[in-house]
């Protein structure tokens, strides 16, 4: 049966959408993508769209079901590469996608999640060292 | 009697033709200027004839028969014409209705017997009030064809997307924000964001005389588009009356960024990017 | 209106949407249509080809290529023998679904096209008609 290939590159995970996603090919992508993300405890997952044509409310709700199952794996999800003519259509269409963030190719994708990363690791350096500061 | 009908306006057709072209010259609203004297008169002229050759059928009432084929294209082709040629919709009435003076003026001198005469007169006048109606309802249509294609041309026209830096984009959106437009709005400046890379869209509605609940759904509908495109927008040119109808309507605008003045936008929109813009220092020269 | 070309499809199981999507895409270039015309199109009619599987057990699909001078246009009909729709009106709001799904199927594809008709009737089916035209008007 048809898989869609993961690759891993670092910490995170880039998944390149170029076919015709049926039904079931968009489930078994959903189901093999998080089993990846706890697998190699990925820390982000970039989705790349730049040759889908066609995003409808089931795939819309695949995409938003990617990023809340990775943000529980701690895993960040970026939807990067959306064609205009989907995003208009998207938006018609009355799609949320919420909690998918968004990018416009795979570099700038890469950025925004080593962006979140780095604010995370310093919002954590920061929390560490209120304790230090606490009085003996 | 139909047939003496057909036969009697057939015989007088010079006399006819001579009448209505003579109706249609004396009209005050004439438009010499549109069409001249003589294409006038030949288009009078085969009219005229297609009209004759199809009543000799002796069918007067259903004029979506085949021997009507050629009158209703032919007045279809006529109108349409004048319609984009700049007539008015009673000018090119007129050119029908003329026509019907016509006829019964004819009539009226040559069938001597009332009855008759009152039979005929009633045919022929319901017969061209139906080849009115077709007149009219083309006539609309070829305006509304000129309407569509200049309102395209000024939708293409009137959105342009500049680049007003690396990676920021400034649309300044003129005249009423409709659908049409929105989407050609939207189309232009995603495809922009893709050719430039850019991360920055201004839209800047200074150029936009009102904003009403729907002109504000149009505006969030092409910056939720935009987020899409992994880009973020910011809105400025808010005038104050603007503003305050917002409000008043209670629409949310708190989820885009909103700046009173293009230069505000620009700026804030170099913080985004982590830009700085510093005045050079003067070096003194010693 | 003058029908310029139609084609009809069964659909009875998923494989059948890939090759209607591409089918549909077909008449929809050879009109001219843009490319965000025809996204809309597509959009659109794969949500109702969706529902036709899932809750009506498959069904027929008509694509006709149509003129209304001067526009010319690609119509949709979707027909199926399922259940039908109990409440039509409620159906036709965003959030509705007796299935998982976000409800928006039916009601955004009715935003996504110029022309929009359903008709559905307890124990008999439901039949959807959309009509986009070339220049999305």
């Amino acid at each position: 049966m048809e898989r869609i290939p993961i690759l891993k590159m670092g910490k995170f995970l880039l998944v390149t959408i170029q076919v015709d996603m049926y039904d079931r090919l968009a489930l078994t992508l959903e189901n093999d993508l998080v089993t990846m993300i706890r697998k190699v405890e990925a820390r982000g997952v970039l989705i790349d769209i730049s040759a889908v044509s066609i995003v409808d409310s089931f795939m819309g709700r695949i995409l938003g079901n990617i990023a809340s199952m990775s943000k529980i794996l701690d895993a960040e999800t970026v939807v990067v590469g959306m064609q205009p003519a989907v995003a208009i259509t998207l938006v018609e269409l009355g799609l949320p996608l919420e909690g998918v963030y968004t990018a416009l190719d795979v570099e700038k994708g890469m950025k925004l999640l080593n962006d979140k990363l780095t604010l995370e690791e310093e919002e954590a350096d920061w929390e560490t060292e209120e304790e230090d500061d606490r009085p003996e | 009697m139909k047939t003496a009908t057909s036969e009697l306006l057939q015989k007088k057709k010079k006399e006819i033709l001579e009448q209505w072209t003579k109706n249609q010259l004396a009209n005050t609203t004439l438009r010499e200027d549109l069409m001249s004297n003589e294409d006038l008169r030949q288009q009078s002229d085969e009219l005229l004839d297609s009209f004759l050759k199809a009543i000799k059928k002796g069918n007067y009432e259903n004029i979506d028969a085949k021997e009507y084929e050629p009158v209703v294209e032919m007045l279809g082709g006529i109108s349409i014409s004048r319609a984009q040629q700049g007539f008015s919709a009673r000018e090119t009435g007129l050119f029908v209705f003329s026509l019907k003076k016509a006829f019964i003026n004819v009539l009226t001198q040559e069938v001597k017997d009332n009855e008759e005469l009152v039979s005929a007169v009633i045919t022929l006048d319901n017969l061209i009030d139906e080849l009115g109606v077709i007149v009219f309802e083309t006539f609309i249509k070829g305006r509304e064809e000129v309407i569509l294609r200049q309102t395209q041309e000024i939708n293409e026209i009137s959105t342009p997307v500049i680049r007003v830096w690396d990676g920021i984009l400034a649309l300044p959106i003129i005249g009423t924000l409709d659908s049409a437009r929105t989407q050609v709005v939207m189309e232009n400046l995603l495809q922009e964001i893709v050719n430039t890379g850019s991360s920055i869209a201004i839209l800047d509605i200074s150029g936009v005389p009102a904003v009403d609940s729907l002109v504000a759904q149009h505006l969030i509908k092409t910056v939720n588009a935009t987020r899409l495109m992994g880009a973020e927008c910011v809105i400025s040119g808010i005038r104050s009356e603007i503003a305050q109808t917002i409000v008043h309507l209670g629409i949310d605008l708190s989820q885009i960024q909103t700046k009173a003045s293009l230069a505000a936008a620009l700026k804030y929109s170099f913080g985004l990017l982590q830009l700085d813009v510093k005045k050079r220092e003067r070096k003194s020269i010693a | 209106m003058i029908v310029l070309n139609k084609e009809k499809l069964a659909i009875t199981r998923e494989q059948d949407v890939v090759f209607f999507r591409q089918r549909l895409k077909e008449f929809a270039v050879k009109i001219g249509m843009s490319v965000l015309n025809q996204t809309k199109l597509i959009t659109a009619a794969s949500e109702l080809v969706r529902n036709m599987l899932k809750y009506g057990g498959g069904g027929e699909i008509l694509i006709e290529a149509i003129t209304k001078t001067p526009h010319a246009g690609i119509r949709v009909t979707f027909a199926d023998n399922g259940p039908g729709i109990v409440d039509i009106k409620k159906a036709m709001t965003d959030g509705y679904s007796t299935g998982k799904s976000l409800g928006l199927g039916l009601p955004g594809a009715k935003r996504l096209v110029n022309e929009f008709e359903i008709e559905s009737e307890v124990g008999k089916g439901t039949t959807v008609k959309i009509i986009r035209w070339k220049n999305g008007l």
